[in-house]
């Protein structure tokens, strides 16, 4: 079927854009949500280990819908993957392709490179840095900043925040830094 | 099963939920089929892809860049809209705008979460995306965030004053 062969190849940039931007206004009159993702992560931790902190202590029970849309999400990726794959390989721009290798990233299939993101690496150096360092600078760092891609670079600047768009230029440096200043050394680690 | 809840003034803007009446757990289901939604987007333009971040921030393609950009285009001219027509929710309320004020954990914190998102070439939206297509590791990226999110309210006083 001609439909689902269009909608089984990577969709550009110009249809995937605006259906997340209409994530916006779907949420708002659905049921008065703003949009925001990280904040899901404080409701667990208010829902699971509040520990008697005052940050925790609200009522989480009122961000159980965003609870449920970021399971809504991994389902969502889960039967991407089942039923509407990609059958070829993603086209990486040779640019990157050639400068990730230099950097010693050999594996260019699938959506994230097997040689870090592989259950194998879990108990070493890379594990730790690439999972834990990693997953530890966007917990802590979206929370201090009080959102994410989604809270501020979307919903905050779409509502003209002035430090939505100051975080956004945050997040933009700091993934540059990274990209250009500290990966280089990381990879010589390994 | 209805839950029960009054929502505390200063927690409200937080949970990002402004709607009076309570939802219950089957009003709460109709946010998981936008999140599926949201889910499927997010892996067929592979925006959780780690290589597609790589590519932003080397700039070398323009497909994310295109995306966000298309996205707050979008997401403006719709709040635009909601504001200058008075649109109110399907339950007829009025819609809530949030307004932030700066706060110099915008600055410190937006650079820890890019420094963070290159590395795992995912913001919080898309770690949920890629464990469910199957990248069973990011488990452990999605339980330090959630353990940096606690270390963050366990040290806020201190770092971040209000």
């Amino acid at each position: 079927m001609d439909l689902l062969e269009l909608i089984r190849k990577p969709w550009p940039w110009y249809v995937a854009g605006p259906l997340i931007g209409l994530t916006v206004p779907a949420l708002l009159l659905v049921g008065n949500k703003s949009f925001g993702i990280s904040s899901s992560l404080r409701h667990i931790c208010a829902a699971c280990v509040p520990a008697g902190l005052p940050f925790f202590k609200y009522n989480w029970r009122d961000g159980i819908w965003n609870l449920v849309f970021v399971t809504g999400i991994l389902i969502g990726g889960f039967l991407t993957v089942q039923f509407l794959d990609n059958p070829n390989d993603m086209e990486i721009a040779p640019q990157t392709v050639a400068d990730l290798k230099a950097l010693g990233v050999n594996s260019f299939s699938g959506l994230m490179p097997s040689d870090i993101f592989s259950v194998a690496n879990l108990f070493n150096l890379k594990g730790f840095i690439f999972f834990v360092v990693g997953g530890f600078l966007v917990g802590f760092g979206t929370r201090m900043a009080g959102g994410c891609t989604s809270g501020h670079s979307i919903m905050g600047i779409s509502n003209l925040q002035g430090p939505s768009v100051v975080a956004t230029c945050c997040f933009m440096a700091g993934g540059f830094a990274m990209t250009h200043l500290f990966l280089p050394y990381i990879m010589q680690l390994f | 099963m209805e839950t029960k809840f009054v929502p505390g003034p200063t927690i409200v803007e937080e949970t990002g939920n402004d709607m009076k009446r309570p939802e219950g757990l089957a009003g709460n289901l109709k946010y998981g089929i936008l999140g599926i939604l949201f889910g499927i987007v997010f892996v067929k333009a592979e925006i959780v892809s780690w290589f597609r971040i790589q590519e932003m921030f080397r700039l070398q393609s323009f497909h994310m860049y295109g995306v966000i950009g298309s996205a707050i285009a979008v997401a403006m001219l719709s709040v635009w809209i909601i504001k200058r027509f008075k649109i109110k929710t399907i339950a007829g309320e009025d819609v809530v705008f949030h307004t932030k004020t700066f706060r110099p954990g915008q600055v410190y914190g937006g650079l820890l979460f890019g420094l963070g998102w290159a590395l795992t070439g995912a913001c919080p939206g898309p770690l949920f995306a890629q464990i469910g297509a199957g990248y069973v590791v990011v488990i452990v990226t999605l339980l330090s965030a959630i353990a940096g999110t606690w270390v963050y309210g366990y040290f806020r006083d201190k770092l971040a004053p209000r």
